[in-house]
């Protein structure tokens, strides 16, 4: 059986993995739930169009972002439906007191059409006893979805969204990390994109920037954060700094300088339409960002098997002296892996920024760490000259999956700390199990 | 923990029979066998050894020696066997076990600490400590004592990273002593020694047999082993072969022994004149380091390049081949002066060196054959930088089966091959990239018997295609059995020529090695 683990190409068992855990979480989270905020919205809008009462109708939302939402989604189904509903939102008590007013109006409303939240409350539970005058009226809450939490499709796509930035990151990461060097810079570069995207931006015309202007900045910031790659790899090869000093202490300076850039605010002037990279979706309910994902692992996956840098970076990290004695350019190598690695990084930052439609310093703390955790999930040995590039995109799902799969579980984030932890040990353990069988865990070469 | 006092510090542990057992087995092993997965490596070894004798233990790679060893050594559990230290059943579990009963393995990485002192390495997990902390004192004057002993003079204060490799193997000699080991073990102990350290580790070795220590003499060198054993065990292919007195072994029945079949010869027959200069070396050199070293390469010749270790002959190969930069002289490549700044500058001229250590600087040891024989031609294929995935295998297999490579398929990683294969491996990547000057440091370090011929064979072909050959080589038989005309180096130049090989001795060439006679 030893024989049989190790013949297996790594990704194979990386895939079961994933698959294992997303059929545990679809298991583990089915049942009946709450529909999402927007889909309350529409299946509420539905039920009261097939009552068909006459009259209007009063919308109940409370406070918080998803209430937003159900809020938002309500006016935007109401209008598109032609029907008159008004939207009331606040807690329990301002509601009853903006319901009574209603209730004694000219025109009460004859149907209430509660949030999810809201229907939860014992005013609108109890609603003809609470409020005597509404003793006629049709309250309708959201009907309940029966299913898979994790399967539905907003949670796989928020799944997507939560790890777009990581798992580009991790593309340059993996090349990095093939090349027996590794990159800590990274998580600070993902900030410094941001916020100088976003002060480029607000130079240039702020909330009103064309589109033009938008992706020259982005460019910009990316290109930057490759200078900031360039100037680690150059310290690498010609002072000879290792590896984990040079881009650590960049990871000082790039975070630094985002500070600086952004005078440790937030930066928000920016374009509504600068979302359309990190929210919106162009090709058939596919985010964006998910598209341009996919694009850069291709790349990076042809790049390292079709091209002659790919077969050079093996090399480098294989056996450094054996590389250059066989006639690698084994320092323009190394340069160049941190500079992929920083331009991975920009656009990962420009991908948040365009997520958040702002850009700040704080962003991307400890991201280097998960990039290099989904490498290394995904086989790729910290020893460097092995390893593949889309091995590393299954890691960086692993980790998603895993931590979405115990938000919905109800498990503390403390614990998913520790889980997490233990995943990338496991990670390790296996690859090492498929790598030089049985012998390897026992300790002894 | 005692102190060894001055008189017992060389003498071994004795066990409990070994006043009876005068010149019986001090080890026995019998019908020992291990299976590793997909490999069978020992059948039945067997390796009987006496007290106060230098037993060669011999073998190709791959006949079990080293799996034998390491059984013996404790760092694995033998599948079936029987081990008798003085005729009691013993199996050790661990590597500590084994030294605990007497037993040193001299592996030929040596197991020192760079970073720590002589002495504090030589007593490393054996501290003499009083309540936790190190008597230090005590360990140095120890340790100057076993060198004493030794007949050396290493300061036990220096750093053993700044030791020259002969003398680290004497600290590891030491090592052994001062665990007072009465079995060491001795892996190509000589592999990286000049001529006369092995005649200095040789007087070591039959000064601790005289205080009856065995010796287990692992070695490729065949003139060695009827220097300084006295018996001999054959292995193949797992199992044992025979055991015999030296004296009763003759040569030919012994290199049969270990190959399975005679050896038509030794060396391949020389042929052909050489042709005009192919490379012209000019002075140089590297100040502090090597040189000013001039030489001229002919088209169809083998040069050999001899000399006690640290002559500087492996310096001055990387300087023609870029690996270091030179601070002065210049080359001249059939005419055309040629700059080799670095190892790609010379590759593009069409020179290349065959590294003496192929696993630390020839190989990718995790990565396919075919992608280390592709490694200095992928760029050369490629168009825009895209590798050329048709053209690589292809290649590989016209060259596999000229040189005759041994290998499962294109994708074994290079670090499965056997030393010959390896060899013969480098040598197709830079046949492949039609490199002109071939420099081979020390050919043949690693490889089997049976396969040196066939490495010495495609260097003669080389020189029939009309390529020059530059040959790095300590080891004298196959300096004279090879070359055309031979170089001697010491301190860095060249102190000697010899241009009539047929009629030159191994004599001359220590001697001119040593230094003394000067024919320049």
């Amino acid at each position: 059986m030893n024989n049989a683990v190790r013949r297996l190409p790594s990704g194979v068992g990386m895939l079961g993995v994933l698959g294992l855990l997303c059929a545990y979480f679809s298991w583990a989270t089915w049942g009946s739930g709450a529909l999402g905020p927007a889909a309350a919205a529409e299946s509420l809008v539905a039920q009261w169009r097939g009552a068909a009462i006459e009259g209007g109708a009063i919308a109940i939302a409370g406070r918080g972002a998803g209430e937003d939402a159900f809020a938002q989604a309500i006016e935007a189904a109401a209008a598109a439906a032609n029907l008159n509903i008004a939207v009331v939102r606040g807690e329990p008590r301002e509601v009853r007191r903006r319901l009574e007013e209603l209730a004694t109006g000219a025109a009460p409303p004859r149907g209430l059409l509660a949030s999810s939240e809201a229907a939860a409350w014992p005013l609108l539970r109890e609603i003809s006893t609470e409020i005597p005058a509404f003793g006629a009226v049709r309250l309708f809450a959201p009907t309940t979805s029966y299913g898979s939490a994790f399967l539905k499709p907003e949670n796989l796509r928020n799944v997507l969204n939560q790890i777009v930035v990581i798992a580009i990151t991790a593309v340059g990461m993996t090349l990095v990390i093939i090349a027996a060097g590794i990159d800590l810079s990274v998580g600070s570069l993902i900030a410094l994109a941001a916020v100088f995207a976003a002060w480029l931006i607000e130079r240039n015309g702020g909330t009103g920037a064309g589109v033009v202007v938008q992706v020259a900045c982005s460019a910009i910031a990316i290109a930057a954060c490759g200078g900031v790659g360039l100037f680690s790899g150059l310290m690498i090869t010609r002072f000879r700094i290792p590896p984990f000093i040079a881009t650590l202490a960049m990871m000082q300076i790039a975070s630094g300088l985002a500070y600086i850039i952004a005078k440790g605010q937030a930066l928000y002037q920016i374009p509504d339409s600068y979302t359309w990279l990190g929210r919106g979706s162009a090709i058939a309910l596919i985010p964006n960002a998910v598209l341009l994902m996919i694009g850069v692992y291709a790349v990076g996956h042809v790049l390292m098997t079709r091209s002659v840098l790919g077969r050079y970076i093996f090399a480098v990290g294989g056996n450094a002296e054996a590389a250059r004695l066989s006639g690698v350019p084994v320092r323009r190598v190394v340069v160049s892996v941190y500079v992929i690695s920083g331009l991975t990084a920009g656009l990962g930052g420009v991908v948040l920024a365009s997520q958040l439609r702002s850009g700040a310093p704080t962003y991307g703390t400890m991201y280097e760490l998960y990039a290099i955790a989904a490498v290394v999930v995904g086989g790729t040995s910290l020893s460097g000259g092995d390893g593949n590039v889309l091995n590393t995109l299954i890691g960086a799902l692993i980790i998603a999956v895993i931590q979405n799969g115990m938000n919905l579980t109800g498990v503390e984030s403390y614990t998913q700390k520790i889980v997490l932890g233990a995943v990338i040990l496991g990670a390790v353990l296996i690859d090492m199990l498929r790598r030089h069988g049985l012998r390897s865990l026992s300790g002894s070469a | 923990m005692s102190q060894p006092s001055s008189e017992s510090s060389l003498r071994p542990r004795s066990g409990d029979a070994s006043d009876d057992v005068e010149r019986g087995d001090v080890l026995s092993m019998r019908g020992i066998s291990k299976r590793f997965p997909g490999v069978q490596a020992l059948r039945d070894g067997r390796l009987e050894l006496q007290r106060g004798e230098v037993h060669a233990l011999l073998g190709e790679n791959g006949a079990g020696k080293s799996t034998l060893i390491k059984i013996l050594a404790g760092a694995q559990p033998p599948d079936e066997g029987e081990i008798r230290l003085d005729g009691a059943v013993r199996r050790f579990h661990s590597p500590l076990e084994a030294k605990q009963a007497g037993i040193a393995i001299i592996y030929q990485e040596f197991n020192l600490i760079p970073a720590l002192r002589v002495f504090e390495n030589i007593f490393l997990g054996r501290d003499r400590a009083a309540l936790g902390w190190l008597r230090t004192g005590d360990e140095r004057r120890a340790a100057r004592e076993l060198m004493g002993r030794l007949g050396v003079s290493i300061d036990v204060d220096r750093r053993c990273d700044s030791l020259r490799v002969a003398e680290q193997q004497l600290v590891e000699i030491a090592k052994a002593l001062a665990d007072r080991a009465r079995i060491i073990v001795m892996d190509e102990p000589t592999a990286s020694l000049s001529e006369r350290e092995v005649q200095t580790l040789f007087q070591i070795i039959r000064e601790m047999r005289g205080q009856g220590v065995s010796i287990v003499y692992v070695s490729h060198r065949l003139d060695e082993v009827y220097a300084i054993c006295d018996r001999a065990t054959v292995m193949r292919d797992g199992a044992h072969i025979l055991t015999r007195r030296i004296g009763e072994l003759p040569r030919e029945k012994l290199i049969t022994a270990m190959v399975g079949r005679p050896l038509d010869a030794e060396f391949p027959p020389r042929d052909g004149a050489a042709g005009d200069v192919l490379l012209d070396v000019r002075g140089l050199e590297r100040r502090g380091v090597v040189g000013p070293v001039s030489l001229r390469l002919r088209r169809g010749e083998i040069l050999a390049l001899t000399g006690l270790v640290g002559a500087g002959r492996t310096e001055f190969v990387r300087l023609l081949f870029g690996a270091d930069r030179a601070t002065g002289g210049e080359l001249h490549l059939a005419g055309r002066r040629i700059f080799p700044n670095d190892p790609r500058a010379a590759i593009r001229a069409g020179v290349c060196l065959l590294t003496e250590d192929r696993k630390q600087q020839g190989l990718l040891l995790g990565r396919s054959v075919q992608e280390n024989f592709a490694l200095p031609s992928v760029a050369s294929w490629s168009s825009g930088g895209w590798l050329d995935l048709r053209r690589e295998p292809a290649a590989f297999r016209s060259r596999r089966e000229e040189l005759r490579i041994a290998v499962s398929g294109p994708e074994q990683p290079a670090g499965l091959l056997s030393g010959g294969n390896q060899q013969k491996l480098v040598l197709a990547k830079w046949v492949e990239r039609d490199a002109q000057v071939f420099v081979f440091d020390e050919p043949t370090r690693g490889v089997d018997v049976g396969a040196r011929l066939e490495i010495y064979q495609l260097m003669r072909s080389l020189t029939r295609a009309g390529k020059g050959v530059l040959m790095v080589s300590s080891e004298l038989p196959e300096v004279l059995g090879m070359s055309d005309r031979i170089l001697v180096m010491r301190g860095g130049r060249v102190v000697g020529e010899v241009d009539d090989v047929a009629r030159a001795r191994q004599e001359d060439l220590l001697a001119l090695a040593v230094g003394g006679v000067e024919s320049r």
